[in-house]
């Protein structure tokens, strides 16, 4: 008599479908997933506790370093938690800023996970298009803060600067070329018939495990819920566009496929709304106690040379008290929850990280599937181990 | 849900299901913080997410800060809940004070997502929550010493060379 065992296949954390160090223990039967325990922490950095020794304005450039595919939703919604505390807006025309970057970061983040889902599941040339029109972003990143991904370009108070010239001409030449790049790829996958048999029906989430486990963002409204925070808690000006939220009905790969599909197409026609009614005006709040006085100002007067010195040296501090913003990254709720004890530094810094709790829900999505699913599977949930870790 | 002169819906519901469970409530702004006595918190976790009227289903985050510093210092820690209810579109932060050593009662079991956020907790701050189903640490390695979130802990360990005794 022969025995029949089951085979624990270890995943990761060097493997090319797992979207960086992550490691899966799998535990087989035959080529069916019984049971699959990730393993995380190979990036684990420490940055909460990085933050919570830097000033308000340096940890910025932490939050670029968490989900570095979406830097400047981090910075957008660490920046909120923090002008939260301090009381503060920001003027109009920043914030019409910070809502066109935070949709181009958007596209930029889904053209990424479309590429490598895609490539995980075979569809190589859908990888070299995505990455084509990623390039045109990380352009438009560089022309305003000159950085293509590490961009800290949304800081307390408002912007780094202000948008460069030529850059609404450049913005809009890539979006009377971007619908037509989406239909490209839709062309590829959406009737493919090999892409619906590896999507359709696979790693299915009901309604109630997603909302119990915590899962937001795209893979929460391929499920069927109609949670978006820019619609439910509009943040920046959210309410002032229209636009609509993707929904899905299955909670599968097939459905979370077609949910950012069209939040793509809907983010680069939020874009176009904030170039045709961009506000004139300053793009930094008017308190020299925020925001750093222009730099020729510093040589004429005495009072911005002390302010400018004030807040390189020492920072600004922040009252006491805390405040936890989430908004709608691409990857789902992401949130900093910042305590303030008064001083120049925060004292506790929590990232909510929506990666992290869509990844817990892959074991329940990969149970009695194929291992070949697995990676269709962890390439829909869109994971950055960058910030799962952190 | 308005927050305003009168006492918010969850509020008084909180106040008469659970009596003496409430140790302070404040609102600033559109948030609301509830403190909760550690021993309730499971219970009003499930109280709050099954309420036909509230329905907080979602639970946002779930972390711990450590008071270790702050004018207000004991108890030393602070598990906070940020929970959220689809249907209202509203938010809730919970918190529980404990001082050191104490568990806290798991909340996994109400909502299973909080299974990885008790035990981020646990590695980074290694305070136990009692009943959890696998608490090991997430992202340190199980031979890590020290709990890296702590204010006690040191934001740089290594020596640095002119400070290091010895050869090299």
């Amino acid at each position: 008599m022969t025995e029949t065992r089951t085979m624990v296949l270890n995943m990761g954390p060097q493997h090319p479908s797992t979207h960086g160090v992550l490691r899966l223990v799998l535990e087989l039967d035959g080529e069916v997933v019984v049971r699959c325990v990730p393993h995380i922490g190979y990036l684990h950095t420490g940055m909460e506790k990085i933050m919570e020794a830097k000033r308000y304005q340096q940890a910025i450039t932490v939050t670029d370093r968490m989900d570095y595919l979406a830097p400047m939703s981090n910075n957008l919604a660490f920046v909120l938690s923090v002008e939260r505390l301090l009381g503060v807006e920001a003027t109009d025309r920043a914030q019409v800023i910070r809502v066109m970057m935070a949709e181009l970061t958007r596209i930029k983040s889904h053209l990424v996970w479309l590429a490598t889902h895609a490539l995980d599941i075979g569809a190589m040339s859908v990888f070299l298009y995505c990455f084509r029109e990623r390039e045109r972003i990380l352009d438009l990143y560089e022309m305003v803060s000159g950085q293509r991904m590490m961009s800290s370009y949304i800081r307390v108070g408002g912007l780094m600067a202000d948008l460069p010239e030529g850059f609404e001409r450049a913005v809009r030449d890539f979006l009377d070329e971007f619908p037509k790049r989406v239909d490209e790829y839709e062309d590829l996958l959406t009737q493919n018939k090999l892409w619906l048999q590896r999507t359709v029906g696979v790693g299915v989430l009901k309604r109630e495990e997603a909302i119990a486990l915590g899962v937001s963002g795209p893979a929460l409204r391929a499920t069927g819920v109609p949670w978006d925070i820019r619609k439910v808690w509009p943040y920046s000006g959210y309410d002032r566009f229209h636009f609509e939220i993707s929904l899905g009905n299955n909670g599968d790969v097939y459905d979370r496929y077609r949910c950012r599909i069209f939040e793509m197409r809907q983010s680069a026609a939020i874009v176009r709304q904030c170039l045709d009614r961009m506000p004139k005006g300053p793009v930094n709040i008017a308190d020299p106690k925020i925001v750093p006085p222009p730099k020729p100002l510093v040589r004429q007067s005495m009072e911005a040379l002390i302010h400018h010195f004030l807040l390189y040296s020492q920072g600004f501090t922040v009252p006491p008290g805390e405040a936890y913003v989430p908004i709608e990254s691409p990857k789902g709720e992401i949130g900093f929850y910042v305590v303030s004890d008064g001083s120049n530094t925060p004292y506790r810094v929590r990232v909510r990280p929506p990666s992290l709790l869509n990844l817990q829900a892959l074991p329940r999505m990969v149970g009695g599937r194929m291992v070949a699913d697995v990676v269709a599977v962890i390439g829909s949930i869109d994971i950055v181990l960058g910030e799962i870790d952190r | 849900m308005g927050v305003g002169g009168e006492e918010p819906r969850v509020v008084a519901k909180l106040r008469e299901r659970f009596p003496d469970a409430l140790q302070e409530v404040r609102a600033v702004r559109d948030d609301l913080t509830i403190v909760l006595s550690p021993a309730a918190i499971r219970e009003a976790c499930c109280f709050l997410r099954d309420d036909p009227e509230l329905r907080y289903e979602f639970l946002s985050d779930l972390t711990r800060v450590d008071r270790l510093r702050l004018p207000e210092a004991t108890p030393r820690f602070e598990v906070v809940y940020h929970l959220t209810s689809l249907r209202n579109s509203s938010r809730l932060r919970l918190k529980v004070r404990v001082p050191d050593g104490e568990a806290v009662d798991s909340v996994t079991a109400v909502w299973e997502g909080a299974n990885w956020l008790e035990r981020e907790v646990y590695d980074l701050m290694g305070i136990p929550f009692r009943d959890h189903p696998d608490l090991r640490r997430l992202v340190l390695p199980d031979d890590f010493e020290g709990h890296a979130l702590r204010k006690d802990f040191p934001v740089t360990t290594e020596p640095r060379w002119w400070e290091e005794k010895g050869e090299r």
